[in-house]
């Protein structure tokens, strides 16, 4: 196993209503049950997803591009979730 | 029993659920507002653990009520249980320790610090700041060994005493449980109110002296007169166990339609918004005053098609055969912003662009309803009858009911909740079918008070004298062209005020599932020359306070 790869992607929020609400609950509930700690930045700002203080901090709407980065042997994995996440319509999301 | 005791106190306040309960009295623990010295001290690595374990237990205990909650209730304590778990506020309140902070002063101001961030955010990151509030008010009191705020752990069924109540503390309200509720703030259309009228709960608001009762001192709260007696002696206990029994059975054997003593019939209806009806099949009312179809588009990216109205619409009908169900077309706004649905300009939701006002600005919409509805209403067993919201002119309501009747709607009528049309009334009964009062929005622009501003509440008593003369004009037009006028509005599921509007003349009552049995029996003991003179009464008041005042003295005198 390789050790330390960061891997880093890019995604547009797809939900209406920005990274709040419901969206934000289920990336802090998604992010906490992926292999490793997966970050959210936007505008400089790089944030833990499992902190729903700070997703919010983050101000991100609809349409932004925000960047999604992990380390670790586990990173492509688990940025590919949070992307594809990010990148679903999360407002129906219960 | 203390000898003494001859001068056992009576403490009013405003009734606004009907009901007895004989119980000890609890309060609910109150936030902790002032955190008691030092500041500073203590040893940054034992503080940081201390303020870890007790969000840690808050966390579980919030965790262990949203695993019993469902819906609304189940989605407020999932983000609070978020919150306490949260890495950024644990680093926050570690940075605070490592300050010099001992464990409660640094958890109050970590959060402080993202409150005030929310804050600053405005909109809906301004009410999650409400959140952190909580939390910090329940790690606190965790950490000083404080009764926890909120609905307290008590074995016995207790009367539940308190300020006013927060809508995180009515998701712990169990019936059976909380006999009755008494707040020492709060007015007629509190959270508090709404929340107690929809379990059944007798309820007393703005009952000042509350605050000053002892934690389990027995109580009697006679929620229909407004009434707390506290220490009560053995016969008013018997006497109130005796009214209480009394109105049980009266309820009890109240069933059919709604008719008053002297046979003058005014139709019971039930207010429901969704598809979920099934529960409102069974209740023992004449059909649906008011169908909310809200629940139809919200939660959605895009506009439910036709056929998915026509369906869900079918199903409600089916399971009101033989009775009516009126339906309201779309009343969204800004205030529920829809993806689909282009809100408009303007700041102040409730003046804007919404119910009927969305056809400026979205073609198509309203029609698209109608057509689904009237699809549904041509093979429904039920009669259906069709109105729109925020009709302001009696132009808008010839123009909505020639879309109705274009749309092969037969029963067309508006909602008069603009003081504007209710002004109009006698213009208005020549071009509707129908008319249906929906009395809290007719308060909130009677009054130029905001319904959700808490503080408001008195000018929103559904019993102010000037909205109940609004209602008095608008049926005494409706009976004169013999045009139905109901009312679906709070102000119809209070006992004694429905006798009031059924005094003025309104054919039909619509109100919620638990409120129809207490209504139909105040109806069956009172001729309808009774209810006249309560309702030619109620308007000599000087505030809704002092109408309810008035004719609760008559009734009892």
């Amino acid at each position: 196993m390789s050790t330390e790869t960061t891997v880093e992607e890019q995604v547009t929020v797809a939900s209406k209503v920005g990274l709040h609400a419901r969206p934000a609950a289920a990336v802090v509930k998604a992010a906490n049950e992926l292999p490793t700690v997966v970050k959210i930045g936007k505008d400089g700002r790089v944030v833990d997803a499992r902190s729903m203080l700070s997703l919010l901090s983050l101000g991100a709407e609809h349409g932004d591009t925000v960047t999604v980065s992990a380390e670790g042997p586990d990173a492509a994995e688990a940025v590919a979730a949070m992307v594809a996440l990010l990148a679903s319509n999360l407002d129906e999301a219960s | 029993m203390p000898a003494l005791d001859t001068t056992r106190p009576v403490l009013e306040g405003t009734g606004v659920s009907p009901g007895i309960a004989i119980g000890p009295m609890v309060h609910m623990g109150a936030p902790i507002a002032e955190l008691p010295g030092p500041v500073s001290g203590g040893v940054p690595d034992i503080e940081f653990g201390r303020a870890q374990r007790a969000l840690d237990e808050v966390a579980r205990d919030l965790e262990q009520r949203r695993d019993r909650a469902e819906g609304d209730a189940f989605a407020v304590l999932d983000a609070l249980s978020m919150l306490a778990r949260d890495p950024a506020l644990i680093d926050a309140v570690g940075a605070e320790v490592d300050g010099g902070r001992p464990a409660p002063h640094a958890v109050d101001a970590a959060i402080a610090g993202f409150r005030t961030m929310l804050e600053a955010a405005g909109g809906y990151l301004a009410e999650r700041a409400a959140d952190l509030t909580d939390l910090r008010n329940r790690a606190v009191a965790r950490l000083l060994h404080l009764p926890m705020p909120g609905i307290p752990e008590h074995e016995a069924p207790f009367v539940l005493a308190a300020e006013d109540l927060a809508p995180a503390d009515t998701v712990d309200l169990r019936p059976g449980h909380v006999l009755a509720i008494v707040t020492s703030r709060g007015g007629p259309t509190s959270h508090t109110a709404i929340i107690a009228k929809a379990m059944g709960l007798p309820c007393i608001v703005g009952c000042v002296g509350i605050a000053e009762v002892d934690d389990e001192t027995l109580v009697i709260v006679d929620g229909s007169a407004g009434r707390v007696t506290a220490d009560p002696d053995a016969d008013e206990i018997a006497a109130a166990e005796r009214r209480k029994e009394a109105r049980e059975a009266l309820l009890a054997s109240s069933a059919g339609p709604g008719v008053t003593a002297d046979g003058h019939g005014v139709q019971l209806l039930l207010n429901i918004g969704s598809a979920a009806a099934g529960a409102a099949e069974e209740v023992d009312a004449e059909g649906v005053g008011l169908l909310r179809t809200e629940f139809l588009f919200l939660d959605r990216t895009t506009e439910p098609t036709v056929e998915e109205q026509t369906a869900s619409y079918h199903e409600i009908f089916a399971g009101f055969a033989g009775r009516k169900v009126v339906v309201r077309t779309l009343d969204v706004g800004a205030d529920k912003p829809l993806p689909f649905v282009e809100p408009g300009p303007g700041d102040n939701p409730a003046l804007g662009l919404r119910g009927w006002r969305l056809i400026a600005n979205n073609p198509g919409l309203i029609e698209r309803q109608l057509e689904a509805i009237a699809a549904a209403a041509a093979t429904a067993p039920c009669e259906v009858w069709v109105m729109a919201p925020m009709i302001a002119t009696v132009t808008e309501a010839e123009d909505f009911v020639a879309l109705a009747r274009a749309a092969g709607i037969a029963t067309a009528g508006v909602m008069v909740e603009v003081p504007a049309l209710a002004l109009q009334a006698e213009r208005l009964v020549e071009v509707v079918d129908f008319v249906s009062l929906g009395t809290n929005d007719l308060s909130q622009y009677t009054f130029a008070a905001d319904r959700l501003v808490g503080e408001l509440g008195e000018l929103l008593d559904p019993w102010q004298p000037a909205v109940l003369e609004l209602i008095a004009r608008t049926a005494t037009a409706g009976r004169a062209a013999g045009v139905p006028v109901g009312v679906c509005g709070e102000a119809a599921s209070d006992p004694n005020l429905a006798l009031v509007l059924t005094g003025f003349g309104c054919t039909s009552l619509s109100m919620s599932a638990n409120a129809v049995a207490e209504v139909r029996a105040g109806l069956a003991t009172t001729t309808l020359e009774r209810c006249e003179e309560l309702a030619t009464l109620a308007l000599t008041g000087t505030d809704g306070r002092d109408a309810r005042t008035r004719v609760l003295a008559a009734l009892t005198g």
